[in-house]
């Protein structure tokens, strides 16, 4: 009813989206380096799916996190033959992870979750504008 | 019996309605910014209160009901993942969208302040 009270809903879910996309890049960022061990296969890089969800009716259109899917991209061999993990050519494979890419979707990430609160402080302030009708 | 009182405050009761039916669907397209094939919506303001105030005046019953006029936005510029939200535009559209409606509650109060004037002497 109260399309005002919507705004929230909307807001929320996207700003519960965001961080969930802030995670998987901090985890990302945090395996950077991390070395396959010996045999095993490397940290994959993981990405979060975003997918648009109604809130009821049709004017109102949330944002959840659909999957995390892991990045396909091969792992980074790097020549290393003195690493203990390395394999018998010399070769250490690396989580896949691109840093640059990472950094820019963390940037992404947290200006969408800034512009989010804004937008629920503006509708905060309609409301409780509206509060004040008649006095 | 009240119709007086009713159609008084009528006009901005239903812009205000509308108004924040709008600030819904823009904060939908801005909180959807990043989600891929999401294609920003939003409706005709001047077409879907000129609709919304005649049916008042007729006295229909669909007067309240929220009608399915929502369209989609033109493309400015077309991303690669198919989602067509400007976050320039909708910042815009979201920000004169709050003054409208800040203004509407404005002039409700006013009508109501001069209505207490009439009846105070």
């Amino acid at each position: 009813m109260s399309s005002l009270l919507k705004v929230f809903d909307i807001t929320g879910s996207a700003m519960i989206s965001q961080s969930k996309r802030l995670n998987t890049v901090a985890s990302n960022l945090a395996n950077a380096e991390t070395v396959a061990p010996p045999g095993g296969t490397p940290y994959k890089a993981k990405h979060v799916v975003f997918t648009a969800t109604p809130l009821g009716d049709e004017d109102a259109t949330g944002v959840t996190v659909e999957r995390i899917q892991e990045d396909s991209t091969p792992p980074k061999m790097v020549y290393n033959p003195g690493d203990p993990s390395a394999d018998a050519n010399g070769f250490v494979s690396m989580a896949n992870i691109n840093v640059a890419d990472e950094m820019v979707d963390m940037i992404s990430a947290s200006r969408s979750y800034q512009t989010n609160v804004e937008v629920m402080n503006a509708a905060k302030s309609l409301f409780l504008k509206t509060l004040t009708i008649a006095q | 019996m009240n119709s007086k009182l009713d159609g008084y405050l009528n006009f901005q009761q239903t812009t205000i309605n509308l108004l924040a039916r709008r600030q819904e669907v823009l904060a939908s397209n801005i909180a959807n910014a990043d989600t891929p094939n999401y294609k920003a919506r939003d409706f005709d303001f001047n077409a879907v209160l000129e609709k919304k105030l005649k049916s008042a005046a007729n006295g229909s019953a669909s007067a309240n009901e929220l009608g399915t006029d929502l369209l989609y936005r033109q493309v400015i510029q077309p991303s690669a993942d198919g989602n067509t939200v400007d976050m320039d535009v909708e910042r815009n559209l979201f920000a004169e969208n709050s003054l409208r409606y800040e203004t509407s509650v404005t002039m409700i109060n006013g009508q109501v302040k001069d209505m207490l004037a009439v009846l105070q002497g």
